[in-house]
């Protein structure tokens, strides 16, 4: 049994659509912005990978608009696209046989920041009905499930930004029990007040003003990460369903995956990272050799991006492997990111291109790796790896291969 | 397998505690102590009596941690002592917890504080404390116990909403089957009595209004039922494999053969009379257990004390089981302990590995008048002696989720 | 209190609840029950909170399920917004 994935539901800051967001990326167009979703002039933190042209009325039929939040509305609009790209219509598939596993990292935010406010502003007769399936971390599977009749397992995994390719995984584990598809994936957006300010604490966001000078992953000036929202939603499928009912595109496989937690600071232990790595290969049974490229975590904090480049430096030799990072031109997306960095790492194995990593100049030091900073990078790719790692210690590795 | 087990719970704390309060059928419902919930239309609640200090954390794990999560390391630790302290590799242990609704409470008490008590939507940064984002992001909670444990292979929280805890049963036999751990620390937690949650199933109109009864409040499949009551807590267990659990002669309270989740794709809160998805989850579950229905039982009920669940749950038991379902007692713990979202999954699973474990099954609180469109045995009032080797748990969600998970004694 | 209207109930349904794509608010819909016009019971729930924190006449629990058409329901809370005043 294989798990393949048919179709890509994408919503990114510099594009709608996975073909949009793709040219962009190979373009090397950005978009981080200053935030105008809301009033940030007193925040140390003002840039954001906005989905500035997002309207929800395009998308996201008029009912379900008010009882949902705008992560569940990214997931929506992912939805209809991996449905149609994929060209299935789940009722087509036996009943419980079809399912949805998604990921998030902080729920419906800004839903949930408005509720608490007219809670505490008015009291508690203030609060919406629709606060109760709004802001749970497990909204946008349920609503998904509702809207297309996916009645198989349906599940929820949270390991903030590692969670898109827990989802996955997951998706993957399921299909081997008793599944055909599953739509996999993670969609978010923490971009309220209360969303952004939550994060200011860690000291891990970006406090710059210029957009090209801020998310600089491996780069000797990395000062932090800009945040984003958007996602992306796969069809996943079983291989040998996807072929019967002459699925029109198999992008590629999800060949291996591995996930593990870091020690405890102050253990003096070695990070998880690089056994994620390895046991993804192995999972793949796919040598270092075999990999292409990888997509990169790339937190853009100087220690953790130094963590990230010494494992991939142990695990293919220093500058072994073409790597980038696509998200310094979308901002990390949390749960939204390991779907989304999937979904460009089968569409570098269609095209043989590998999308830049932009802003970044120099090196830091310690940073031995062959970041595609030019770009594309025209490459034969057969196997990617990608990888992501969540807030706390949580590190995730996904092997996708050429079908 | 199932080597050990641990339970914060209200009405008492710890595993031996929780058990002697299902099994005497007295409620640790109340009316709510923890802010005062005059002006709310639903003003009691399941409340944990618990103090981080004497249950062992240090102050700064208090002050780090939200309640759900000092409620689970808890819980964890108890259960790894249960289990006899094991030896763990770190590489080859794994973490999977479920949760709901989050940091509820660490996060609306912070809110409070940034916002100034609701007046700002552009909240105030100056005031955000370090553990903010912990709040909104719940994996910290999977962290937490990771860093208790120290675990460093596959750690996550399952948030599925009301099925979480059975959900994050079935990952965490997920991983020991791939083989990606050995030993697999696995439950759930919830804390979520605080205002905001109080007030959105006010909203709904989902829990039960006898504020002057707290005690009688929740009365599953009683005639006079009047809704849920909320509550919190967190169960955790040890999960290894037999060769693991065998290697180190460790003692076995039963096995997770059989877990499914299935979901109605018809309404996030609403439920089909016919239980067809829930019936669907109990099947699939008995059908990798490879145990035929009429070796259950013991069922431990959703048994939420809404009309809705009970009709819904009474049909699916009954489609699933077929006539096993009028033999076989179902309870439902809810009407001691309340409903503590994403972990009361968790916590029914200790009251089944403890009825396998001791062959008694705990009853159902406040059952006075059945009601007629309910009519399987569901154990009122009082616990039961009854040879219990295969117990079945089923769990029902918003976003029409239901889950089944079954527990078999180990000869 | 002053007559509550269709015309209110509308503004109510568009502020709170929305409306289904296939739906023409504005055209005859008194008496089109509230499940086929759309809106569940949580929907509902949500159209009575919104009427009592605007027009200040509470829909008990159990009478909600009963209202089940745009008439009933403003009939209801004519009634009751007569006797409150």
């Amino acid at each position: 049994m294989s798990a393949v994935v048919t179709g890509l539901g994408v919503v990114a800051p510099n594009g709608m659509g996975a073909e949009q967001y793709w040219s962009a990326v190979c373009d090397g167009k950005s978009g981080i912005d200053r935030i105008r979703r809301f009033d940030c002039t007193g925040y140390p933190v003002t840039l954001a990978g906005e989905l500035a042209s997002f309207d929800a009325a395009e998308h996201v039929p008029g009912r379900l608009r008010p009882e949902t939040s705008m992560m569940s509305h990214i997931a929506f609009a992912a939805a209809e696209l991996a449905l149609a790209d994929a060209r299935l219509d789940p009722a087509d598939l036996p009943e419980y046989e079809r399912g949805v596993i998604t990921a998030n990292a902080t729920g419906g935010v800004e839903f949930g920041q408005r509720e608490l406010q007219n809670l505490w502003s008015q009291g508690p007769s203030h609060v919406s009905a629709y606060m109760s399936i709004a802001w749970f971390f497990a909204a946008t599977t349920g609503q998904l499930s509702i809207r297309h009749k996916l009645r198989g397992h349906c599940g929820v995994v949270l390991s903030e930004q590692a969670g898109g390719l827990d989802a996955l995984g997951q998706a993957r584990r399921a299909l081997r029990a008793d599944h055909r598809m599953i739509m996999a994936g993670g969609t978010e957006s923490a971009l309220s007040p209360a969303g952004v300010v939550a994060q200011i604490p860690t000291r891990n966001l970006s406090t710059r003003a210029e957009p090209s000078r801020a998310y600089l992953p491996f780069d000797a000036d990395a000062n932090g990460y800009v945040g984003g929202e958007g996602g992306a939603l796969l069809v996943v499928e079983d291989a040998d369903s996807a072929r019967e009912r002459g699925a029109p595109t198999i992008y590629g496989e999800i060949a291996g995956y591995a996930a593990t937690f870091d020690p405890r600071p102050g253990t003096g232990r070695p990070p998880g990272l690089q056994r994620a790595m390895r046991q993804a290969l192995a999972d793949a049974q796919a040598d270092p050799r075999d990999v292409d490229v990888v997509f990169a975590d790339a937190y853009g904090v100087p220690e953790l991006d130094l963590v990230e480049a010494e494992a991939i430096s142990a695990v293919f030799g220093p500058y072994g492997v073409p790597v980038t990072a696509p998200k310094t031109m979308t901002g990390r997306i949390y749960a939204g990111a390991g779907a989304l960095d999937v979904a460009a790492a089968l569409l570098s194995i269609r095209d043989g291109l590998i999308p830049p990593t932009v802003n970044v100049t120099r090196l830091a030091a310690g940073c031995s790796i062959d970041l595609v900073r030019e770009g594309p990078r025209p490459s034969q790719v057969r196997t990617a790896l990608v990888l992501a790692r969540g807030h706390g210690g949580f590190n995730s590795a996904l092997v996708v291969r050429a079908a | 397998m199932v080597t050990g087990i641990g339970v914060v719970a209200p009405g008492g704390f710890g595993r031996e505690a929780f058990w002697e309060r299902i099994t005497s059928g007295r409620t640790a419902t109340r009316r709510i102590t923890f802010f005062d919930p005059e002006g709310f239309r639903c003003q009691v609640a399941a409340e944990c009596d618990f103090d981080p200090r004497a249950a062992g954390l240090t102050p700064q794990e208090i002050r780090r941690m939200d309640r759900a999560a000092q409620l689970a390391v808890v819980a964890s630790r108890e259960a790894l002592a249960d289990a006899g302290s094991p030896e763990l590799r770190p590489e080859r242990t794994a973490v999977s917890v479920g949760n709901a609704v989050g940091c509820t409470m660490g996060l609306e008490r912070e809110y409070t504080v940034v916002s100034d008590g609701g007046r700002k939507w552009v909240v105030d940064h100056e005031y955000a404390v370090p553990e903010l984002y912990d709040y909104f992001a719940p994996s910290s909670l999977g962290r937490e116990v990771a860093w208790d444990c120290a675990a460093e292979g596959p750690v996550a929280v399952v948030s599925s909403g009301c099925t979480s805890g059975i959900d994050a049963l079935g990952y965490a036999v997920g991983l020991l089957e791939e083989g990606a751990a050995d030993v697999v620390v696995a439950g759930a937690t919830d804390a979520p009595l605080s205002p905001i949650t109080v007030a959105c199933f006010d909203a709904i109109k989902a829990t039960s209004t006898l504020n002057d009864r707290p005690e009688e409040a929740c009365r599953p499949f009683d005639a006079d039922r009047k809704g849920l009551v909320l509550g919190e807590g967190s169960a955790m267990f040890v999960l290894e494999t037999l060769a693991s659990a065998r290697r180190r002669g460790a003692r076995v309270y039963c096995s997770i053969p059989g877990y499914a989740t299935r979901a109605n794709g018809f309404h996030m809160t609403g439920l089909k009379p016919d239980g067809r998805e829930m019936a669907e989850a109990i099947r699939i579950a008995l059908d990798r257990a490879k145990i035929s229905p009429d070796r259950v039982d013991y069922v431990n009920a959703h048994g939420s004390g809404t009309k809705q669940n009970d009709r819904h749950e009474t049909a699916a038991v009954k489609r699933a089981l077929g006539p096993r379902a009028h033999e076989v007692p179902m309870s439902s713990i809810k009407s001691m302990v309340g409903h503590s979202l994403g972990a009361i999954g968790a916590i029914e699973a200790a009251a089944c590995a403890l009825a396998i474990d001791r062959n008694v099954v705990p009853p159902t609180a406040n059952l006075h008048t059945k009601d007629p469109e309910c009519d399987l045995d569901y154990v009122p009032l009082t616990a039961r002696e009854h040879r219990t080797d295969v117990a079945l748990s089923v769990g029902s969600g918003f976003g029409g989720f239901q889950s089944a998970v079954l527990f078999a004694g180990v000869a | 209190m002053p007559e509550f209207t269709a015309e209110d109930l509308r503004v109510v349904i568009r502020g709170t609840v929305g409306v289904d794509d296939s739906v023409d608010l504005d055209g005859d819909i008194v008496d089109v029950p509230f499940g086929e016009l759309g809106y569940d019971s949580l929907a509902v729930l949500e159209i009575a909170n919104k009427i009592q924190k605007e027009f200040g006449v509470a829909i008990p629990d159990d009478l909600i399920v009963e209202l089940e058409t745009p008439r009933k329901l403003i009939g209801f809370v004519n009634q009751e917004g007569a006797v409150a005043s």
